[in-house]
């Protein structure tokens, strides 16, 4: 897989709402513990409007792709993660250079989590998603570098991504409703950072 | 005149607010709500924000006042800088501050002025 094009990027949206739809209940019992108990209802709305706009209005590039999620996103999810996760998808459909190979996959990816770091306002350690998302665009970075294809770089950045998220646990939340909580939060994995982890393994999945 | 939009993840508070606002600032400067999602549950609609704004634009600027969370980070998807801005405010103690600035005819900058400084107006 020298270049990922738009049925790569449509698979990666369908498998992400997989997998949001299977773990639902385990995202919103995470965010029941810290937060307001609708992550995975939440975010499962948004990718099934996500998956029903693609089918609709087919997509004919991996722009488009992109746009159209971050949009619906957007709209859709109703919670705090609908304009963050949206924001990195608008944001890389804007940095993205066609045809994509993996290195312009990278740069663009990193350009989406700026944007979600500069809309949230949210720094490496505040128990976010941030946390899961980061080191996996460390990763790809990475993986560019080191000459990795595109199949290995995206696993590679999926474990990040879940190793990130497992990390939140011990720390104490510094943004959004967790952060009411204090030293109570410590203890629990950040939903936020749990459906970012999602979101990695549906990229690796859908370059398999 | 500033037009004013009151973002709350309710319905029912966004619009009670307002009429507390109406009722203490009067009906001079205009006031809309984006309260809850699109479906009347607990949260933010970026739809809902994006009609408020229209119903309260008459060219002179627009001033978000957002509660908490996601109504601050989808209000924040459609600044405008000079033309609609975000008020970093407590919700009711900001919209009032707001609309009263608002309704003697001030600029944008002073009515988001007015909205902050409700933030570290004492009560006691």
């Amino acid at each position: 897989m020298d270049t990922m094009d738009t049925g790569f990027f449509v698979a990666w949206f369908e498998e992400a709402a997989r997998l949001v739809r299977r773990d639902r209940d385990r995202l919103t019992e995470l965010d029941a513990a810290i937060g307001d108990a609708d992550h995975g209802t939440n975010l499962d709305r948004g990718l099934t409007e996500v998956t029903k706009a693609l089918a609709e209005w087919p997509p004919s590039s991996p722009v488009q792709v992109l746009s159209s999620a971050g949009a619906t996103l957007i709209r859709r999810v109703g919670g705090a993660s609908g304009p963050l996760y949206g924001s990195v998808f608008r944001q890389m459909s804007k940095a993205l250079d066609t045809p994509v190979t993996l290195a312009g996959f990278a740069a663009a990816f990193d350009q989406g989590v700026v944007a979600l770091q500069r809309l949230g306002k949210a720094a490496l350690g505040d128990k976010t998603m941030v946390d899961a998302l980061t080191p996996a665009s460390r990763a790809l970075a990475l993986a560019v570098r080191d000459g990795v294809g595109a199949r290995e770089a995206f696993e590679q950045a999926a474990r990040a991504a879940a190793e990130g998220a497992k990390a939140t646990i011990p720390l104490q939340a510094r943004k959004g409703r967790a952060s009411y909580l204090g030293e109570r939060s410590v203890g629990h994995e950040d939903p936020g950072a749990a459906s970012a982890a999602l979101f990695m393994a549906a990229l690796a999945t859908a370059a398999a | 005149m500033v037009g004013l939009v009151l973002v709350s993840h309710s319905a029912g508070l966004a619009a009670e607010a307002a009429a507390l606002v109406r009722g203490i600032a009067g009906h001079d400067a205009p006031v809309a709500v984006a309260g809850g999602t699109d479906d009347g549950g607990l949260g933010t609609s970026l739809d809902l924000i994006e009609a408020a704004i229209q119903a309260v634009d008459q060219g002179d600027g627009v001033l978000l006042v957002p509660d908490i969370g996601s109504s601050v980070l989808t209000a924040r998807l459609v600044e405008e800088p000079g033309r609609v801005v975000l008020a970093d405010a407590p919700f009711v103690e900001g919209a009032i501050a707001a609309a009263v600035t608002a309704g003697t005819g001030a600029p944008l900058a002073d009515v988001l002025a007015a909205a902050e400084e409700a933030r570290i107006f004492r009560k006691l």
